[in-house]
């Protein structure tokens, strides 16, 4: 084995040598000014803490959505405080709203736009993204798409009622219901600025990873953080023009009398002026996008988890190039089982096989990734730090959301499932807090890089475990309850008499939900309150071996304070044998000679 | 080996140090990570045509309900192209030929730029025919031309709700005029670099990206072109 593990060293060292990437230097200098530094920054690390603020945001937002949807369910006859009474519509636009500022502002926002902006060109060894400029234009893209989207809940008519996946007709007609007017419109809008933003960051994190890596990080000494950040910025390159596509359809659809996506088709008893558009075709665009989006928002947990488990096992990742071609074919194959989640529409049954049997195929790398993740945990000496309790929580609910895919992946069950809780409790729980987990493990491994300080560990604990065991109360009775026929969208299900007996599950969720909520508040607490008063880090608090962790802490503006990196070894070497350490950094040349 | 080793990260010795202006990067590694963003950009750009061409091909084949007949009939109708279009597309392949010179002449002017004492000689090196301002100006005709063919359009009654082809067609149309807008804007940079006295190779990097964009914006129209054309 050691003999291996020296070959393997010697052929990334020649590797190395025989490449240069071409690192340059920084292409702008410090600012100085308020403006310059903080809000119109062309830096990728204040530009990456903006995107993570603004996902900050939008999560408690999203949350708050989530809150009163659950106090709704089971005390549907309660006025709520600013929000009065909750008639279904109202519901609709909780339930729109919450997914698409969870999807598009904190899922694809925080572990792309703000952790992949601050640590992507540290990690290679860069001084800054490849187009400062384009990186700036792509957050207040996303900032304004924010708000445009926010101020759907301010205008006549409220909030639109489509659901965060905008089908037509309802999306379509300005007249369907009372937030298809200028809420949709903003809807719409808000999604299209977002495509814009995330088109600009795809094509800096590609062009940056692939140019601007120091001298010796070829591609197969990245830290998997690094390759989950470049394959999930493939991924949204070739799905946001789709999605950007199908919403400005969407938009003449609603503005200019086109007919793409609206048949003919009968509003409030009066013919709509449309005919002959389809439905299917904005579900098949939407879903092209929609599906590979949901690896944009686990890719970039999975890389993060795969650098967890190695750094706080004290081992070297099991199966680097396993988990390289596993995320590969995950981006690949996502973009082949669109259909899976049109099950429903009647479509071909050789079609709705074909898109079952690939959508199967995914749980192939995906246990690829599963089981290396245990075997890098197996026999390592495991360090419980706050970061590593998240990766492991990520690593089982993925396990635990992923597990119900394949139910859902074959036509049979998933055209009985598919309009009940089940399916809301699987994308919950593996897109929804299994990511989330991955954006926690992220803050609390790189919060001492980012500013200086420690989180509070005992306070990380209890965030943890109300956050663990607080989410799988909350998402796993919604199996149940789902596989009872529990209906979803549902405003109300406490007087439907086939559902009577199923109130006290939703109680009990409900129940869950507020506890959840409540943990949350202390990682908030925990955030702004070590930023002051936490205990100072130092340069590697972790004993990790990739390259923000060689530099100062804050990193200096232009990461690694005019030197430039030089990389020899991979990013998992962890217990080398021979080796004056347990860890040895990616920059330490001593390790050449090993083994020679 | 002129690096010495501080803390695990190399640094370069005393006169490697970085210099931290856009200008002072090695041309050739402006150029190319340049030309990559743009590849990577352009895939991005490809995707939206590839989305409408997707729903164009889709929309086309739809049958609708009759409400007088009750069966299911073909509402596509297909627009018949006017004449100016094909003007109009002679006129952009024309611009995309002097693009190529003019992007050729900002080439030719580098090693000349390298020898000249000053960065700031680029105004002096403009000698020959201004091919740059001759692709803006046919760019500009181009665009010109599609509003025209809009316009004409319009007046035989043909709008972009008349019927699904009409629709399409505005909105193909409508979808390359504003992308080839922006490589207008690019070029204009381009001149304002000239105007500015920015160094020639600051202006060969714009100048080489915006007409590779225009080439492509070209072959892109082509392909609207025979989309609306022959798949009616």
């Amino acid at each position: 084995m050691t003999n291996g593990w020296r070959r393997g060293r010697q052929r990334n060292n020649n590797m190395a040598t025989g490449e240069f990437a071409g690192h340059v230097p920084h292409a702008h200098a410090a600012p100085q000014s308020f403006i310059r530094k903080w809000v119109f920054s062309l830096d990728h690390k204040v530009i990456g803490l903006q995107y993570f603020f603004l996902a900050l945001t939008a999560v408690f937002v999203g949350m708050f959505l989530s809150l009163l949807m659950r106090i709704h369910l089971i005390w549907p006859n309660v006025s709520l405080p600013l929000i009065g009474d909750i008639k279904p519509e109202t519901y609709l636009s909780l339930l729109t709203m919450h997914g698409t500022i969870m999807v598009f502002f904190v899922l694809t926002t925080a572990p792309q736009g703000g952790f992949g902006n601050y640590f992507l060109p540290i990690q290679i060894g860069a001084a800054d993204m490849a187009f400062p400029v384009l990186n700036m234009l792509s957050f207040w893209v996303t900032f304004i798409a924010f708000l445009v989207l926010l101020g759907a809940f301010f205008v006549g008519g409220g909030a639109p009622l489509h659901g965060w996946t905008g089908y037509p007709p309802l999306s379509a007609l300005q007249s369907a219901g009372p937030g298809e007017g200028l809420g949709a419109d903003l809807w719409v809008l808000s999604i299209a600025l977002f495509c814009i933003g995330a088109l600009m960051s795809a094509l800096n994190f590609i062009t940056t990873t692939l140019d601007m890596r120091a001298k010796g990080m070829s591609m197969m000494r990245m830290p998997l953080t690094c390759w989950a950040w470049f394959i999930t910025a493939i991924l949204g390159l070739l799905a946001f023009g789709v999605l950007f596509s199908a919403g400005i359809l969407l938009l003449l659809d609603r503005n200019a009398g086109t007919s793409f996506f609206v048949p003919l088709v009968v509003v409030n008893g009066q013919v709509a002026a449309h005919k002959g558009g389809s439905p299917l075709l904005w579900q098949h665009l939407f879903w092209f996008f929609g599906h590979p989006e949901v690896y944009i928002a686990i890719l970039p947990a999975m890389g993060l988890c795969s650098q967890l488990v190695s750094v706080f096992s004290r081992k070297p990742i099991f199966g680097y190039k396993a988990m390289v071609f596993a995320m590969l074919s995950i981006g690949i194959l996502g973009f082949m089982v669109w259909g899976h989640h049109m099950f429903m529409s009647g479509m071909s049954p050789y079609t709705a096989f074909a898109m079952s049997v690939m959508t199967m195929a995914i749980g192939v790398p995906s246990a690829i990734k599963t089981f290396n993740w245990l075997g890098t945990l197996w026999g390592g000496t495991i360090r419980f730090t706050p970061p590593m309790l998240f990766a492991i929580g990520f690593v089982s609910l993925f396990v635990s959301g992923g597990i119900s895919g394949p139910f859902l992946a074959q036509p049979v069950l998933d055209i009985p499932l598919h309009e009940t809780y089940f399916v809301i409790a699987h994308f919950h729980l593996i897109m929804g807090v299994a990511s989330i987990f991955g954006i926690f493990a992220a803050t609390y491994y790189w919060f001492p890089k980012m500013f200086g300080r420690m989180l509070n560990d005992r306070m990380a604990k209890w965030h943890f475990w109300f956050s663990f065991v607080g989410t799988y109360a909350v998402f796993m009775p919604m199996h149940y309850y789902g596989m009872a026929m529990g209906l979803r969208r549902y405003s109300q299900s406490t007087e439907v008499a086939y559902m009577h007996n199923l109130v006290p599950l939703q109680q009990f969720i409900t129940a869950a939900a507020i506890v959840t909520i409540a943990g949350q508040f202390i990682f908030l607490f925990n955030l702004f309150w070590s930023m002051k008063y936490g205990e100072k880090a130092s340069d590697n608090p972790w004993e990790a071996t990739t390259l923000e962790w060689t530099t100062a802490t804050p990193p200096p503006h232009d990461n690694f304070g005019g030197i430039t990196p030089v990389v020899y070894n991979g990013p998992y070497e962890y217990s080398v044998p021979g080796a004056p350490r347990d860890f040895v950094m990616q920059t330490d040349p001593a390790t050449v000679a090993v083994g020679d | 080996m002129t690096m010495t080793s501080f803390g695990g990260i190399t640094q370069p010795a005393a006169g490697q140090r970085n210099n931290y202006s856009a200008a002072d990067l090695p041309f050739e590694m402006r150029l190319r990570r340049a030309r990559l963003g743009l590849l990577v950009g352009l895939i991005g750009v490809l995707m939206i045509f590839i989305s409408f061409t997707s729903a164009y091909i889709v929309r086309q084949g739809l049958p609708t309900l009759d409400q007088r007949t009750n069966a299911l009939v073909r509402d596509w109708f297909p627009v018949r192209l006017p004449g100016l279009l094909f003007i109009n597309t002679l006129v952009l392949l024309l611009s995309s030929g002097s693009m190529e010179l003019a992007r050729r002449q900002v080439i030719r002017q580098l090693p000349l730029a390298r020898t000249e004492p000053g960065p700031n000689d680029s105004l002096t090196l403009d000698k020959g025919i201004p091919w740059l301002t001759l692709t803006v100006l046919l760019g500009f005709s181009f665009l010109i031309g599609q509003w025209t063919v809009w316009r004409e359009l319009a007046a035989r009654g043909v709008y972009v709700s008349t019927n699904p082809g009409s629709s399409f067609f505005y909105l193909l149309t409508g979808t390359h005029g504003v992308h080839l807008l922006g490589g207008i804007v690019a070029l204009l940079v381009a001149g304002a670099a000239t105007f500015l006295r920015r160094p020639v190779e600051s202006r060969a990097v714009v100048l080489d990206i915006a007409g590779r964009y225009w080439h492509f914006m070209a072959v892109l129209w082509v392909y609207i072109l025979c989309l609306l054309e022959f798949a009616r």
